[in-house]
């Protein structure tokens, strides 16, 4: 690979980029359901100052400042029928080469990120939080959707982010007692001392 | 649910014990459920007992451990505890390459390896923007419904050894076997294949694999009315699963719950229907679901969710179109092995795939589709190098697990088994 061409333009020289609704109808959703998915992340932000709507290959992601999760959640599964809270996790962007930015929102290292099903609606979205690690809290949405218990424990396990009102952050992959978050990109892989040698691995 | 004035049971649950044919395990029931349901009867705290069950126990699938609570022999919580088969898996996923990358998702829904590889290499695809040719497509979707039975297969050969039906055992074996066999003779391992990679498929499919699909299809067609004859309308079959570990549809949402056992509440979600991927949207099946969420109404979801599949593999073997198997990118594909003793463009691109991989642009993307279990997700992002930032599975098993309290409170330890081999969890995915 030429150091002048950067990898995108090098990936994609021969096809244009396609437009959101086309990108959309690739991935198996209508344009109209794309455009009316839009539609709904509008009036998320109209109502909620602070947010910014972002277009990620044809889904619908909203930023959210990490105060106002928590309405937005309510919000979104009283007014918005979001029914099902599929999933939650956390990116640590400690080590990237070059970060995707969005307009208005202010990169910090962790982002929780919540993915959203509608099911009356045929609809996803997703939620992302930038927490800074100094004070890596955010609050937790189980009262709501109590299927985030278990994302919810995994993240705090993996990451150190605290859920506030989460009814039992506990460690849930790692033993109690284990030191340090293992998907931090600080905590290196093989830090764990070889029992027999007490050599760390060579990885 | 928790009103102290209740009296007799919802309708639903009545109904549901109306179909147990035993008089006295009906009686036993129902006045376990009102006692669960009034919260009047609840056991001062010495006397309950806290049982661990697990995590070698046979029946809980793997290494999972359940804390239970028990007064006598009613269980009154459950707390599914996991983590005993943590393998650090996200992790290692973000050491490695996109190309590596499937070698890894595989072994994390070990029995049905080709839908983790199809999630991810999904997810690649969307952050690279490839278009992929229609051969590549239909040849995963029929991997995706081979995968399928598989693990069907299996969940009613375990669950008919939980259950004390061994021969069941040996029967849903006997037909996992071919169905392995099948998957050696065109991916070349009976698990594991990273066959499905970011770009298309690793080969395209072997000389006379039509004759083989089918006739894999219809043995495993025979091997159905084995399991029909056998469970269907056995008396103690029925016995030991219907009305056993009801869960509602608003309980199944509020938790996470996807897949077959949020089908079998009566609600008929399928992302192969409603979110179609790859080419689903152009065959003809029937999502499968059933009224009662017990544990009777999940074993006969997955048994004929096999014939459903069974359906997709014929069509896919019939109007399997030509063309080429993988995208013909020079940047993502590797070239034929005949070409790089011929051409130094093709070593160098071969050479350069397999060290650094190659390199998707900046984004983040989840992709879903429908795994045995439910709903698999892949949150896939991506800094501009040949290795993912982070790679994330949702693992359906993982969530599905939080809904076995609701499933188990106010019945018995026995029926826990059949609760837990109900829900189907993959121990390997659950932890990751």
């Amino acid at each position: 690979m030429p150091d002048d061409a950067t990898p995108r333009e090098e990936i994609h020289k021969d096809n244009a980029h396609p437009a959101p609704t086309e990108q959309a109808a690739a991935a198996g959703v209508s344009p109209a359901a794309a455009s009316e998915a839009m539609e709904e992340v509008a009036a998320i932000v109209e109502k909620f100052p602070g947010t910014v709507f972002h277009s990620s290959h044809g889904q619908p992601v909203v930023y959210l400042d990490r105060a106002v999760w928590h309405d937005v959640a309510v919000f979104l599964r009283d007014e918005q029928e979001f029914t099902q809270c599929l999933d939650v996790t956390v990116v640590d962007h400690l080590a990237d080469e070059v970060r995707l930015t969005v307009d208005g929102v202010t990169p910090e290292r962790f982002e929780v990120v919540a993915n959203l099903l509608s099911h009356p609606r045929n609809r996803r979205i997703r939620a992302i939080c930038e927490v800074p690690v100094d004070d890596p809290t955010v609050a937790s949405v189980t009262d709501l959707y109590p299927g985030a218990n278990f994302g919810e424990r995994e993240a705090y396990d993996m990451f150190g982010v605290t859920f506030e009102g989460h009814p039992d952050l506990t460690r849930i992959l790692m033993p109690d007692d284990w030191v340090g978050y293992p998907l931090r990109k600080d905590d290196a892989p093989g830090r764990v001392p070889v029992a027999f040698k007490g050599d760390p691995s060579p990885r | 649910m928790n009103e102290h004035t209740v009296t007799g049971l919802p309708a639903a649950e009545e109904e549901r014990l109306s179909r147990q044919t035993d008089e006295g395990a009906q009686e036993m029931q129902r006045a376990q459920r009102e006692m669960i349901l009034t919260g009047g009867l609840w056991p001062e705290d010495d006397q309950t007992m806290i049982v661990n069950m697990g995590p070698q126990h046979p029946s809980t699938h793997g290494v999972l451990r359940v804390m239970m609570e028990l007064d006598g022999e009613n269980v009154l919580r459950v707390k599914p505890v996991i983590g005993y088969l943590h393998t650090g898996m996200e992790k290692t996923g973000e050491e490695l390459t996109y190309v590596q990358g499937g070698t890894n998702v595989t072994r994390m829904d070990y029995l049905a390896p080709l839908s983790n590889e199809t999630v991810f290499a999904l997810a690649v695809e969307r952050l690279l923007d490839l278009e992929l040719p229609p051969r590549a497509t239909w040849i995963r979707m029929m991997l995706c419904e081979i995968s399928r039975l598989e693990s069907h297969l299996l969940f009613q050969a375990t669950n008919g050894m939980d259950i004390g039906a061994l021969s069941m055992m040996i029967y849903g074996w006997r037909e996992r076997e071919e169905v392995l066999r099948y998957k050696e003779y065109v991916t070349g391992l009976r698990m594991n294949h990273n066959f499905i990679r970011p770009g298309g498929v690793a080969a395209d499919m072997p000389d006379g694999w039509e004759q083989a699909t089918l006739d894999l299809c219809d043995t495993v067609e025979r091997g159905m009315r084995d399991y029909e004859d056998l469970l269907s309308e056995n008396p103690i079959w029925l016995e030991r699963l219907v009305g056993v570990g009801p869960i509602t549809t608003e309980q199944a949402l509020a938790l996470g719950v996807s897949g077959p056992i949020l089908r079998s509440t009566g609600f008929p979600w399928d992302l192969r229907k409603a979110q179609p991927y790859l080419a689903y949207d152009q065959v003809d099946f029937d999502v499968i679901y059933t009224q009662n969420g017990d544990c009777y109404d999940r074993y006969l979801i997955r048994l004929y969710e096999i014939r459903e599949s069974l359906k997709i593999i014929r069509q896919c073997v019939e109007r399997m179109p030509a063309g080429d198997y993988r995208v013909q990118d020079a940047k993502i594909t590797p070239p034929p092995r005949a070409r790089i003793d011929e051409s130094m463009e093709a070593l160098i691109h071969h050479f350069k795939l397999f060290t650094e991989g190659f390199r998707v642009p900046p984004g983040e993307t989840y992709v879903a589709i429908e795994s045995p279990r439910g709903e698999i997700g892949c949150y896939l992002v991506s800094d501009s190098t040949g290795k993912p930032v982070r790679l994330h599975i949702r693992g359906p098993s993982f969530y599905n697990l939080q809904s076995m309290d609701a499933m188990v409170e106010g019945s018995l330890v026995a029926d826990a088994v059949a609760i837990i081999s109900s829900i189907d969890p993959v121990m390997g995915e659950v932890d990751r």
